[in-house]
């Protein structure tokens, strides 16, 4: 503990922004929408009306509910899988010990600065059936004829890899930074008692990088979960069909295209309970730490 | 039969081998690279491009001689200059907001012993990370219509001015500043607010820098607030249009300037990058390892 001012009111002051802040735009909206989440609107839309729990039933009989979980999930997967399995890979290679990794690094990195929405724009471009180049490429090179907007799979495939590779820059800082805490001796050592390259990086570098995949694990999660709204909102709205469909667009769509309070509520609160369960796993597996929404 | 020529060329054996693997591996950075920025790549050409040119078969990946017209149509077409003014006001604000309000916390929390609740607000401010936008946004959004809010900058920016992040970032590097200072301070007859802003602000620089660069790159990418807290040209940001700029009146989307219009909007978000990162990766990625 560092030294002492001995001042009574202060700390308060100082705390009062902050605190204010979170209770009237954080923490009374959410229990709002915990209350909110008992009551329909009325058919005319003038008062609401105490459903009880009805409005969550309705939400888990609902095939569109359901879908939008499924497809949330699904594009969680693919950001994690492959989102860690490739930022990994850049990190290993810009922590070489060559010259420019410096530089290497900058360049790994910079996916971060974009928002979701220009990632999509971008990648709704790239996939275009006409004027998109990978669709031709993959044809040119013998592969079938694609097109993400009227197949619901290949969007939902195409919608996460978007999501995927706005995020890598991210991973890519946290992999260099779990990287730096690997020993160099601990290699050196192996390398010279004959481990070859891949053992050496499955028995040593892995278990030191593993604090920081499960971090990158549940940050991509959330992220997947929550932020990329932008993404499939320029890309897909939720298309063709519902199959890109994520939660946080129903969600929107129902509260603010629909005007189904009480319904967008049930779902806001679903949503808290997904959030709680990857916090609990945050602090028991990879314990307190700062990190970023 | 070792001799010194033999081994000389063992040496140099050795020498090439090493060589090798080191342009190998230049070689596979490097495709990484161009892999990641392929899609910015091909933004950029597209880009450049008239709108006959954007449609053409096969797709083009040679750059054309349209990049200015095509930023002029984009900056004209979603009134740029509007937009990017919003969006660095709001990016700003936001940045500096958590900044001042995240600082204040933490000394609170690190400087005065354990006053009555004082644990009782960590946990009140940590629990924000527990409540993202979609948990809230009804509620939310039926607060700042009745503050008087919508389609302001209020509404933009003061519902994210606290920081369980940045409270969390200062709080661990204060407990790492020596008690010494504070009680030279003392001594010195400098109270508490004069001994943050002369000497724990200049110390915390690395992690001022780091928290600015994470949260500039956090507002002024945010597309869902915006979307729903404001309704007028006026007031819209960057990101939405961008939307705007894809769903023009045109039939076929006029990627040319789709892409432009992104293009100019990555900008500032790339710039901060570019000129935070030192901090960010000391201040912020590093300090998860402890």
């Amino acid at each position: 503990m560092p030294s002492r001012f001995p001042s009574r009111i202060l700390p308060y002051l100082l705390l009062a922004p902050s605190v204010l802040i979170v209770v009237v735009f954080l923490v009374v909206p959410s229990i709002q929408s915990l209350y909110l989440s008992f009551f329909q609107t009325s058919p005319f839309g003038d008062r609401m009306i105490f459903v009880g729990l009805r409005n969550f039933t309705r939400l888990f009989r609902s095939a569109e509910y359901l879908n939008a979980f499924w497809v949330t999930l699904i594009a969680a997967l693919i950001v994690v899988g492959v989102g860690l399995a490739a930022s990994l890979l850049c990190a290993v290679l810009a922590n070489q010990r060559i010259r420019g990794s410096h530089l290497y690094r900058t360049l790994m990195i910079w996916p971060y600065a974009l928002s979701p929405a220009v990632a999509g724009t971008i990648w709704a471009l790239l996939w275009h059936p006409t004027a998109g180049w990978l669709p031709y490429a993959i044809q040119a090179l013998g592969g079938p004829s694609l097109n993400w907007m009227t197949s619901g799979n290949l969007a939902l495939v195409v919608v996460s890899l978007a999501a995927t590779w706005k995020m890598l820059g991210y991973n890519v800082i946290f992999f260099l930074a779990g990287l730096q805490g690997v020993p160099r001796e601990l290699e050196e050592a192996a390398e010279v008692d004959g481990a070859t390259p891949f053992r050496r990086f499955i028995h040593i570098t892995l278990p030191f990088l593993s604090p920081t995949a499960l971090f990158l694990l549940i940050m991509n999660s959330l992220y997947a979960f929550f932020e990329i709204f932008g993404l499939v909102d320029v890309m897909t709205k939720g298309g063709p069909g519902r199959a890109t469909d994520i939660l946080v667009y129903k969600l929107w769509r129902d509260g603010f295209v629909n005007l189904q309070t009480g319904l967008a509520a049930a779902e806001s609160i679903i949503l808290f309970v997904v959030v709680a369960i990857l916090t609990v796993l945050q602090f028991r597996f990879v314990g307190q730490r700062v990190f970023y929404q | 039969m070792s001799t010194p020529a033999m081994s000389v060329l063992a040496g140099a054996g050795y020498r090439i081998r090493r060589q090798v693997k080191t342009g190998l591996t230049h070689l596979a950075a490097w495709g990484t690279i161009f892999i990641l920025a392929l899609p910015v790549l091909y933004a950029l050409v597209m880009s450049t491009l008239s709108f006959q040119e954007a449609y053409r078969f096969p797709p083009s990946l040679v750059p054309g001689r349209h990049l200015l017209a095509n930023l002029q149509e984009a900056w004209v077409h979603i009134n740029m200059g509007r937009l990017l003014f919003n969006s660095t006001v709001v990016a700003v604000a936001v940045a500096v907001g958590k900044m001042v309000l995240s600082v204040l916390a933490a000394f609170a929390f690190t400087y005065f012993g354990d006053f009555r609740g004082k644990w009782l607000f960590f946990g009140l401010i940590l629990i924000t990370h527990m409540l993202p936008l979609p948990v809230r946004i009804v509620p939310t959004f039926e607060l700042i219509t009745r503050l008087g809010w919508a389609d302001t900058y209020w509404a933009l920016t003061v519902p994210f001015f606290a920081s369980a992040t940045g409270t969390l970032l200062f709080r661990q590097f204060f407990l790492t500043v020596p008690h010494a200072l504070a009680d030279a301070a003392r001594i010195d007859g400098a109270g508490p607010m004069r001994f943050l802003v002369s000497i724990l602000l200049p110390l915390s620089r690395t992690n001022l820098a780091a928290l600015f660069m994470v949260e500039f790159i956090y507002a002024w990418n945010e597309y869902l607030w915006p979307l729903v807290a404001t309704s007028s040209d006026r007031m819209r940001v960057v990101q939405i249009g961008i939307k705007t700029l894809l769903a023009s009146e045109a039939q076929a989307a006029e990627w040319n300037v789709v892409m432009a219009g992104a293009m100019i909007s990555i900008v500032p978000p790339l710039l901060v990058l570019l000129l935070l990162q030192g901090a960010f990766v000391k201040g912020f990625a590093l300090q998860q390892e402890k």
